[in-house]
């Protein structure tokens, strides 16, 4: 039996949202095993890790299908529902980018040279850190509905946001760095592993990118 | 004399039965906010509206039934046929009723009040007469209707607002919510005493004069804060489950607030809908007794329990299940939240039942959850919902009419 009161409510976006960022979150956390095995060369390792990379990513698609399913255009939200499918869409491409970055690894059996590789494993991790960050600050988001968007939980979450800034700046200049690295050392190896290097570099850092962007979406919201 | 007596236990059947169904559906969800919300049990829930549906019909549930009794129909008109309005109160309540059970089978949110209302101005005006009708009271009563979801849907966005602003803006919300929950139980406490004793007692035979009126309700209502505030300073914040959730232990001090709030709409409901159910039956008693129609005489207390009874096995029965799954549903409606829209409801409720007129709980509460919204406290509000309600309150007055003047014929040929 249907029933009018308990139908009003359309199924609210904020609790799967939260849910979404906590996969997307959970798969980039994978880079970190998957790197260092990947840099010891243990690849049956890398590849187990490569599978719950894949699953997980997986797993925040469908739950990105089915929150956009729930998201009829007759809801009556607080804040556009445009600037909620777009906060979904960035979410959902950390877990892209970690599907894609470690699918490249895993086809070439791309092996982190020595002289970078600690270097490296800081870099992804500091990656991971960023995603981290933004899945705590998306986490604010069932506060931010009850408050209506006003007052100290707002300001709560912009210092998150800051810090989630303040990780991506770092990232980048990790980045930065690293790039150095290789270049210094890149007549030592052969030239397609060195242009695949720099592509894995490129899209790791990606993942800080696209927390980052989940930051700004959070703003928007927050200026609602 | 014995066709009396076979008027009056059909009435009471019918009577009772419409009762059943109110209990199980618009009971059940007005309940079902405060079980979503997790303030109460399902058992507590049933427990409280038992207790405050009934003291809600008896205590002041008069004014209403006595206008769907005698205030809807121009009974002069039918001084020489008594037997005419017997028959029509009966179809009433058998086509509300079945009304009723079509709607709730096909899943279409209709209210009780409407399809009541609707019944009687049916068989009235196709029955007897266009002019049977007091069209002036129809048409408040229809007004109202419109009015109603929006008066608490304004009282509920205010509520609301003054609970993000005073509480949960603030950096310590939790201390905030302490000093100020026992603030809110007060003036839910006070707004449901002060209207009982104002309106609703001098059908009890009470008489209790305004300033009296005012000190015992302040009375009443500060003793109930007292006892709110007690419970709430016992409540410990969790930083376990704080962490993932900050409000968790803000929610948990609103919950006790709910409680109060839950009973206040336990009792509202009690005051207004049990009169669907009992002011046709009231007025077959009267006439079954008196032999004359719209005689002056006091609705007799036992019809008034027999309705509240009625909604309160209507609801320990299929009511239940109702409570389940819309309280399943609406977990959005946190304490802070669900109270903010029970009180407006409530307090809109016991206003129009002290003032005698009919209107639907279910629809009230509905502008009220939409005041809350408003208030952008809630997060998602499917707003083709909201449309279907518009249209089920315009087609439930015509089909509760046309089913009442069916059965009107049909046991004008059959009774005797």
């Amino acid at each position: 039996m249907a029933n009018l009161l308990a139908n009003i409510f359309g199924k609210s976006p904020v609790k799967p949202l939260e849910q979404h960022v906590g996969i997307a979150y959970r798969c980039t956390k994978q880079l970190n095993g998957f790197f260092r095995a990947a840099s010891a060369g243990k690849w049956d390792r890398a590849a187990e890790i490569r599978d719950a990379i894949s699953a997980l990513e997986h797993e925040a698609d469908d739950l990105k299908k089915e929150i956009r399913m729930h998201l009829p255009k007759s809801l009556f939200m607080p804040v556009p529902r445009q600037d909620l499918l777009e906060l979904l869409l960035v979410q959902d491409k950390m877990a892209n980018r970690t599907k894609d970055v470690s699918g490249l690894v895993m086809g070439r059996k791309l092996q982190i040279p020595k002289p970078i590789a600690k270097d490296f494993l800081t870099f992804v991790s500091r990656n991971v850190d960023a995603a981290k960050q933004a899945r705590k600050s998306v986490r604010e988001l069932d506060e931010l509905f009850v408050t209506g968007f006003r007052g100290a939980e707002v300001t709560m979450v912009e210092s998150l946001i800051d810090e989630l800034d303040r990780i991506e700046t770092e990232t980048d200049d990790l980045q930065a760095d690293l790039r150095g690295s290789l270049f210094e050392i890149e007549d030592t190896l052969d030239p397609v592993t060195v242009m695949f290097l720099y592509q894995v570099i490129e899209l790791t850092g990606e993942i800080a990118d696209m927390a980052e962007r989940v930051g700004r979406r959070l703003e928007l919201l927050l200026s609602h | 004399m014995e066709a009396e007596i076979v008027y009056v236990v059909l009435a009471a059947i019918f009577g009772v039965f419409m009762a059943g169904g109110i209990g199980a559906n618009d009971v059940a969800n007005a309940m079902a906010t405060s079980v979503g919300a997790k303030a109460l049990t399902i058992k507590q829930a049933i427990f409280v509206a038992a207790i405050f549906e009934f003291l809600g019909a008896v205590l002041a549930g008069g004014e209403v039934t006595s206008t769907i009794r005698k205030g809807i129909i121009d009974a002069s008109l039918l001084s020489g046929t008594p037997e005419t309005l017997i028959y029509g109160m009966l179809a009433a309540l058998l086509a509300a009723g079945t009304w009723l059970l079509i709607a709730s089978r096909n899943g279409w949110p209709v209210s009780t009040t409407h399809s009541i209302v609707g019944a009687i101005v049916g068989f009235a005006a196709v029955g007897v007469g266009i002019d049977a009708v007091h069209w002036g009271k129809v048409g408040t009563i229809v007004m109202s209707w419109v009015v109603s979801p929006l008066i608490a849907g304004f009282i509920a966005y205010l509520v609301f607002a003054s609970v993000q602003v005073l509480i949960l803006r603030q950096e310590d919300p939790l201390a905030r919510a302490k000093r100020y929950v026992p603030v809110y139980i007060f003036l839910a406490a006070f707004t449901i005493t002060l209207m009982t004793i104002l309106k609703g007692l001098k059908h009890v035979g009470l008489t209790i004069s305004i300033a009296n009126a005012y000190l015992l309700a302040t009375l009443i209502a500060v003793a109930i804060s007292l006892i709110g505030a007690f419970a709430i300073r016992r409540i410990k914040p969790d930083p376990k489950l704080e962490k993932r959730q900050h409000f968790y232990t803000v929610e948990r001090v609103f919950a006790v607030l709910m409680i109060v709030t839950a009973c206040s709409m336990a009792f509202a409901h009690g005051s207004n809908d049990v009169a669907n159910a009992i002011g046709p039956l009231a007025a077959v008693i009267s006439i079954a007794q008196t032999g004359v129609v719209g005689a002056k005489s006091a609705i007799p207390i036992w019809v008034l329990a027999l309705g509240g009874g009625g909604i309160v096995i209507g609801l320990a029965t299929y009511g239940r299940r109702v409570i389940a799954t819309v309280g399943h549903k609406i977990t959005q409606l946190t304490p802070s939240r669900g109270f903010a829209a029970e009180l407006a409801a409530a307090t809109t409720i016991v206003i129009a039942s002290g003032t005698g007129i009919p209107i639907s709980t279910t629809h009230t509460l509905v502008g009220a959850v939409l005041g809350v919204g408003l208030a952008r406290g809630i997060e998602a509000i499917d707003l083709r919902v909201v449309g279907r309600i518009f249209v089920s309150w315009i087609v439930t007055i015509p089909a509760g009419a046309f089913l009442a003047i069916l059965f009107f014929y049909v046991f004008k040929a059959t009774l005797p």
